[in-house]
């Protein structure tokens, strides 16, 4: 390959501003390329975050309890039953305490946090509402939904007596830390609890919707004695959530669900958006392949008198073909790097500038190893690709007539 | 000096064959050029002279006729191996220079070597010092095709053409372009690597003058030809 290395090179630096325009074109298009397939992720994962709140990645519950016709119909018999959906009740996770050990050790799985929730009405003097009251154990639950982070008043203890709620349903209630509440429930006319603390979540009907006490308060608030209503899981891959939630609703007698079960709205945007920035990305690399594969065309014409003088010298067919088609792989190739170096830097840029509502930062810049080593590889390639056409024209040259030019 | 080179025996070539407007410009051409002979091509424009050239060449292929390239008939040959044949066996020289100008001029002479060895060694560089200096351009090795003069240019091209001792050199009006004295010095290089290297040399010429010195003056017109003789014989008879 040494005569087509130097030939390429010794081409690609005779051609000049020509190939410095189509190196900078092409950096360009693989630079946001870079960028967007960078920051997607990132994206996708705190849109996520913001909008499932405290919701967990994956929902261990009890399965459903279904209604059976009462006999068997002879084999003969067509059977016309009319089955009514039974109504569910609170139900506790059967052998929870076994089970929770078993999930911690599952990988993949970051944190387990066994709830216990139900309906129920909050009460203040004449104010009520009605809430979801549900019972944590405070520790596994912070590490499945990272509610330390948001409370905005008071303490993050869930002792006995306390109670947490949202900023919204405080301010419905015109309570504050220290106030009392009402608790109650369909099997528990209630007692009064202590608010604790305050957080917000970011989103009104999230902040309206739910309350949180110990779990031994909500068991027997919900006449659930020493049971969970269900185990929320936190993972390690977001996206592959779904694939875990199907494994482990086999290897158990339960329902497991996971976040994109739960939203199916949320993850109809989501990967409406990744098909979009694929189209995007496909495009753009389209546009960069005609961009390189029309200057080679160029250059083609332009060499023709040398492509005769090498080939009458004697080089084969195949060796002219290898010198364009190694011009198109180094274009692409010198383009990825310096359009991985670009991305990076438009990366570090824009983290600054895009931002979420309160002000933190959407996505950080981050060296990716494995992004860039695979941009480097798809971009040469692409490179030959593009090269593909020019370079058939030029080794098809009649060799006698180029040099006749 | 006895080995024929190339025996074409009966060449016919013709352009735009199978259409209304098929021509035929060699109309059965016979030639013989041994090893170490000087030889020169000579007739009008249009008689076939170029055609007659890339044939031997292995640039085109006949439409009918036979060619040996050192005794193996090469017409029908694939297009890879015509073209290791060109690179062992034969070399060119053209009339408008025909280097790359985005070599030097020694990497010019070099690249022949890196084409048969897939690599610029150092055998590659001396041997093409060697050659540089023997045409007088000791002093304009690393300068590139541009900054020659036409008559250095010729005599780089010269250098390249001889860099893998082929065994023929077809050199196409190589001094066409040359004022008189470039030319002499052009006419007169080719002449000492006939003698000193004992290669052999077909000259496609306008020149009468250049026709004269040639051992061997071949004359075609409208595609036949018409006189095969010792120059001096020749020259006499016909100057182009």
């Amino acid at each position: 390959m040494g005569f087509e290395w130097s030939v390429a090179l010794r081409f690609l630096r005779e051609g000049g501003m020509q190939t410095l325009l189509i190196v900078a074109g092409t950096t360009i298009g693989i630079a946001v390329i870079v960028f967007i397939t960078g920051f997607l992720g990132d994206l996708q994962r705190d849109l996520i975050k913001r909008t499932l709140g405290v919701q967990a990645h994956i929902v261990v519950r009890p399965a459903e309890e279904v209604a059976r016709p009462l006999r068997d119909a002879p084999a003969a018999v067509t059977q016309i039953p009319q089955i009514q959906t039974r109504a569910q009740r609170l139900r506790s996770v059967e052998q929870w305490q076994s089970l929770v050990p078993v999930l911690a050790d599952t990988p993949g799985i970051r944190a387990v946090s066994p709830v216990a929730a139900g309906p129920g009405i909050i009460a203040r003097g004449d104010a009520s509402k009605t809430v979801t009251i549900t019972g944590i154990i405070l520790a596994p639950f912070v590490a499945v939904t990272r509610l330390n982070e948001k409370i905005v008043a008071g303490d993050l203890r869930v002792d006995p007596g306390d109670v947490l709620m949202g900023v919204d349903l405080a301010r419905d209630l015109g309570v504050g830390i220290g106030d009392k509440v009402r608790l109650s429930t369909p099997t528990s006319p209630g007692y009064a609890y202590q608010v604790r603390g305050i957080y917000n979540l970011g989103a009104r009907n999230l902040n309206r919707a739910g309350v949180y006490v110990g779990l031994a308060t909500a068991q027997a608030l919900h006449a659930l004695p020493g049971g969970v209503s269900s185990i929320e899981l936190a993972v390690d891959d977001l996206f592959g959530a779904p694939k875990l939630a199907s494994r482990l609703g086999h290897a158990m007698p339960h329902e497991v669900e996971s976040w994109t079960q739960a939203n199916p709205q949320l993850l109809a945007a989501l990967s409406n958006q990744t098909i979009m920035t694929l189209l995007v990305r496909f495009f753009l690399a389209l546009v960069v392949a005609i961009g390189v594969s029309s200057v080679l065309v160029v250059a083609v014409v332009q060499k023709t008198k040398e492509i005769g003088i090498l080939r009458a010298m004697g080089a084969s067919r195949g060796r002219i073909l290898r010198v364009f088609l190694l011009q198109g792989a180094l274009i692409g190739a010198s383009s990825a790097v310096l359009g991985s170096l670009c991305g990076y830097a438009l990366t570090s840029v824009m983290s600054g500038i895009l931002r979420a509502s309160d002000g933190t930062r959407i996505f950080v810049a981050r060296l990716e190893p494995d992004l860039y080593f695979y941009t480097f590889i798809v971009a040469a390639m692409l490179g030959v690709v593009a090269a593909a056409m020019p370079a058939r024209r030029a080794s098809k040259l009649d060799p006698a007539m180029a040099i006749r030019i | 000096m006895n080995a024929a080179i190339i025996e074409l025996a009966d060449i016919r070539k013709t352009y735009n064959e199978g259409t209304p407007v098929a021509t035929e410009v060699l109309h059965g051409v016979n030639i013989a050029l041994q090893a170490g002979e000087f030889a020169c091509l000579i007739g009008p424009s249009g008689s076939g002279k170029s055609t007659l050239l890339n044939l031997i060449g292995l640039l085109e292929r006949p439409t009918a006729g036979s060619y040996l390239l050192k005794g193996r008939a090469i017409q029908q040959a694939d297009d890879d191996e015509r073209t290791r044949a060109r690179l062992r066996t034969l070399g060119f020289v053209f009339q408008f220079h025909h280097l790359l100008p985005a070599f030097t001029a020694i990497e010019n002479v070099m690249l022949p070597g890196l084409m048969r060895d897939g690599a610029f060694t150092r055998e590659h560089r001396v041997h093409a010092q060697q050659l540089l200096t023997s045409v007088g351009l000791a002093d304009a090795m690393n300068k590139p095709p541009n900054q020659l003069s036409g008559g250095m240019q010729q005599r780089v091209a010269i250098a390249r053409a001889l860099s893998l001792s082929p065994d023929l050199v077809l050199a196409d009006e190589p001094t066409g372009n040359l004022d008189t004295h470039s030319a002499d010095e052009v006419f007169a290089l080719m002449r000492q690597f006939n003698k000193t290297k004992g290669t052999a040399f077909l000259l496609v010429t306008h020149d009468p003058r250049l026709a004269a010195r040639c051992d061997r003056t071949i004359e075609l017109r409208d595609g036949s030809i018409v006189s095969d003789a010792p120059s001096s014989a020749a020259s006499t008879v016909e100057h182009g």
